[in-house]
């Protein structure tokens, strides 16, 4: 059993008790929740790089949170229930914004939901005992799954991951330095069976091609990199 | 919830095994000689001296066994001696299969030769959340293939959770003359299609009862399939019929079921057309009121007079359905109220300034079911009226993670104080408190059934912050009746080491996102020594927690763990030193297994089997 005793420290934001980390435990060996709103996942090595920049984009988020990722089957309400209740409006208009969006990816169940409203992909890392699915159209960055992903595998990465996300594989230095060390490199395997690195292409595109993640080590990823650095090279 | 009959389901099949007396006649006779001598009375037992009182006392016994239908007391009653196994066999005519693949048809049809009725389950209830794979078994078809041929006398078959195919229901009407009752909770496969044939061809059919199952609309009018003249039909129910059906043929098949005691229609009956069928069958006893909503909202014309139609089914105790109702009408069931004993609101948005007009009269409410739409303020309503309430299940109106929630511990305690004579819950919330399990733990000892989802992950109590370790704790330690259990929220191994060391009766354990290590799993598989079945999902056990339950897995129906740490290994380990126990490994999709996950377990499912593993594995699943 991997024990992962990472220190996770939490900003949470008056009034906020969303999920259920606010009991200050350790859950080095939980990662589960994905949760992207309020909290900023921080291992301690990586505590100094939260600027104020940071701090100014969470209180931007405290007015629209965004939805967890639903995970598959949960809450356990049968498919058969949820149908047959997504067919409802709201009678007191009151809580239940958000109800009639019965495409929000909530039911798992992909044969009910409309074409494009979920796209669950599994999500593996090097090493880690477990994998999770999760739905790639609830993200609206790469940032966004940068953070949902550093969050589910943060007892495992104990801060490797690095906060700054994604975008630094647009950075040819900065991604030549990750793919050497012992970063961890998240890719995926597009429509075509094709391994990729996750920020090659732009996010819609991303979202529609991915079939897969597998986060890999920065070291194993090179055979990757020349699109990479491709891309790195005609956007620049 | 009739876990009563199920209640201590010592199956078939585990008393075939355990009794080294019986193991010979365990193995289903290969050649039919060995059959007629197995069955034959002229088979002397071993272990009586003379043949004349032997062949005299079994005749007797097979007259007394005619009064025992208790499962638990037949399979008790099997183990004596050989002669007296033979008898049970010869007289048990309701057949109990908790695990469909726990046995083969063949043994069933070698054992019991006079079955009449049979109940059969298939997959695991997991299933119903997307955690499976489709096509991953339990097919009808091997089933209704062997009972065909061996009981044609067969009349009732109730499935839950299997496959069944138009085929399928095509063969069982062609093959039991006598058939009765049909229920099929939780099936799939089949369509309208289907059921016109069992309509059609069951002449003697009294039960029809389709429940939470997907059918497929295969365009057949179904309804009008039933034979002409009068019919036996007691029961029918195809609410989950998602399809438009023919009123006409309906009421005409209503006006001549002089039986009929429950009916149970879809949505696409409206409310005019629901008062018709009310006024010609004023003896129901249960109503499932389809849409609730009238057809077309006519200015002028005289609308028919819903409340006078309810107050005529005098008989009327159960109501549910409400499917797209317009609450207007509402209260034209007000004059049933008083006598309903059960009342299902769970597919009806109700505010609870809706409910609590009506709930104010339902005195003698034993089952209620609702969404949480009532708010707490209605669980009030209830708490302050419903003294008899036994089973309460509050389900989600937005069943998502991070949805608002308008029920809490508030409305939960309040039920506490008010029912005390409640025996099942089923919770759906986003908030609780330890103090409001407590109470209820206090205020209601006869719960049998304890299920609370509180929906967002690893939520602690949300006054204190604290782990929901303590309420559970209470739950356990003070319930002692309690045979199902449902955890969720914030969990540690505490919790675990509370249900392993006070329940003692659980069968049924339900566990999600919760524990921080193995040993919750082994306190659990140590401590509960009734445990039947273990469903796991999201939860930090691994292989170590899985070997702590050795010793229990054949006395098990099964154990499921999902997205926990297992590995391949570990799980193969397992399958390796359990020979009487299948274990099977899958993901959650059907497409083969990576290279670099294949050490990873996504799910386990291992349940004991008399018959070794299956043959109707698709590719996707792994028998280790």
């Amino acid at each position: 059993m991997i024990n992962f005793e990472a220190t996770e420290l939490r900003l949470g934001l008056p009034g906020g008790n969303h999920g259920g980390d606010m009991a200050g435990k350790s859950n080095g060996k939980r990662g589960f929740s994905e949760t992207v709103d309020l909290k900023l996942n921080l291992s301690s090595t990586s505590m100094d790089s939260v600027t104020k920049v940071d701090l100014e984009n969470m209180k931007e988020k405290v007015v629209k949170p965004p939805a967890k990722a639903q995970v598959v089957g949960w809450p356990p309400v049968r498919s058969f229930r949820k149908n047959v209740m997504s067919g409802q409006k709201p009678t007191t208009g009151e809580a239940v914004e958000g109800a009639a969006d019965k495409t929000s990816g909530s039911s798992g169940d992909t044969s009910s939901a409309s074409a494009g409203a979920v796209a669950y992909v599994k999500v593996s890392m090097d090493g880690a005992p477990y994998l999770r699915k999760i739905d790639l159209k609830l993200y609206k960055t790469y940032q966004d799954l940068s953070d949902a992903l550093s969050k589910m595998f943060s007892s495992f990465t104990t801060g490797n991951y690095g906060p700054q996300g994604m975008k630094d594989f647009m950075n040819e230095s900065k991604l030549i330095d990750l793919l050497n060390g012992s970063d961890y490199v998240p890719t995926y395997e597009d429509k075509d069976g094709d391994w990729m690195l996750v920020g090659d292409v732009p996010w819609e595109m991303f979202v529609d091609s991915c079939k897969r993640i597998r986060i890999m080590k920065g070291s194993e990823a090179i055979g990757l990199a020349p699109r990479a650095l491709e891309k790195c090279k005609n956007s620049s | 919830m009739r876990e009563d009959n199920l209640e201590m389901s010592e199956n078939v099949e585990r008393y075939l095994q355990l009794d080294p007396r019986s193991a010979a006649i365990s193995q289903p006779p290969s050649s039919s000689s060995s059959a007629a001598a197995f069955v034959s009375p002229a088979n002397k037992s071993r272990n009586c001296n003379s043949p004349c009182p032997d062949h005299v006392l079994e005749n007797v016994l097979e007259n007394v066994l005619q009064f025992l239908t208790s499962k638990c007391d037949r399979n008790a009653v099997s183990l004596v001696c050989k002669s007296w196994w033979r008898v049970e066999a010869q007289t048990r005519f309701e057949v109990f299969i908790g695990n469909c693949y726990s046995l083969s048809p063949d043994r069933l049809t070698h054992r019991f030769k006079r079955v009449r009725s049979l109940v059969l389950k298939g997959k695991p209830r997991f299933a119903d959340f997307n955690l499976m794979p489709p096509n991953w078994g339990a097919q009808f078809a091997p089933w209704v293939a062997a009972t065909a041929k061996a009981y044609p006398w067969l009349e009732k078959v109730h499935l839950k959770r299997m496959f069944v195919t138009d085929d399928d229901l095509a063969l069982l009407a062609e093959s039991f003359p006598g058939f009765k009752e049909l229920t099929l909770v939780c099936c799939e496969g089949f369509g309208t299609s289907g059921i016109a044939i069992v309509a059609n061809k069951c002449r003697q059919l009294k039960v029809l009862d389709l429940i939470e199952s997907e059918v497929t609309d295969g365009e057949v009018d179904w309804i009008s399939c039933f034979p002409e003249g009068e019919t036996q039909l007691k029961s029918l129910s195809f609410d989950c019929v998602d399809s438009s059906i023919n009123f006409k043929a309906l009421e005409g098949l209503v006006v001549r079921s002089p039986f009929l005691e429950k009916l149970r229609t879809n949505r696409f009956v409206s409310l005019d057309e629901l008062h018709r069928l009310m006024v010609r069958a004023p003896q129901l006893t249960s109503l499932g009121t389809g849409s609730f909503s009238p057809e077309d909202v006519s200015q002028g014309e005289q609308e028919p007079d819903y409340a006078a139609a309810f107050r005529a089914c005098k008989s009327l105790v159960c109501l549910s359905g409400f499917k797209e109702f317009t609450p207007e009408y509402l209260p034209a069931i007000s004059p049933v109220c008083a006598n309903l004993t059960s009342l299902n609101f769970s597919y009806a948005n109700i505010s609870p300034d809706m409910l609590k007009p009506i709930i104010r009269n339902c005195h003698n409410i034993r089952v209620f079911w609702a969404l949480d739409s009532i708010c707490d303020e209605g669980l009030q309503a209830v708490a302050a009226t419903c003294k008899e309430l036994r089973e309460l299940r509050v389900f989600p109106f937005d069943p998502r993670e991070d949805s608002e929630g308008p029920i809490s511990e508030v409305g939960f305690q309040a039920i506490s104080e008010g029912c005390r004579k409640l025996e099942s819950i089923l919770y759906f919330c986003q908030r609780m408190t330890n103090g409001a399990l407590t109470a209820m733990s206090e205020n209601c000892p006869d719960l049998t059934v304890f299920r609370l989802c509180i929906m967002g992950r690893h939520r602690p109590d949300h006054v204190t912050g604290k782990p929901m370790d303590e309420g559970f704790g209470a739950i356990v330690k003070n319930c002692k009746k309690l045979t199902r259990l449902a955890v969720s929220g914030l969990l540690t191994d505490e919790a675990f080491s509370y249900i392993g060391e006070y329940g003692k009766l659980i069968r049924t354990l339900t566990v999600g996102f919760a524990g921080d290590s193995d040993m919750a799993l082994r306190y659990v598989l140590e401590g509960c020594p009734k445990l039947q079945k273990l469903e796991i999902r999201d939860s930090p056990f691994g292989d170590v927690g899985l070997r702590s339950g050795m010793h229990r897995y054949y006395n098990m129906r099964f154990l499921w763990m999902s997205s926990c740490t297992l590995s391949r290994g570990g799980c193969r380990d397992v399958a390796h030193d359990l020979s009487n126990v299948v274990v099977e490994v899958f993901g959650s999709d059907d497409d083969d297994d990576d290279d670099f996950t294949r050490d990873y377990v996504e799910t386990l499912y291992m349940y004991r089997s008399l018959d070794g593993p299956r043959k109707d594995a698709p590719k996707f699943v792994t028998i280790l």
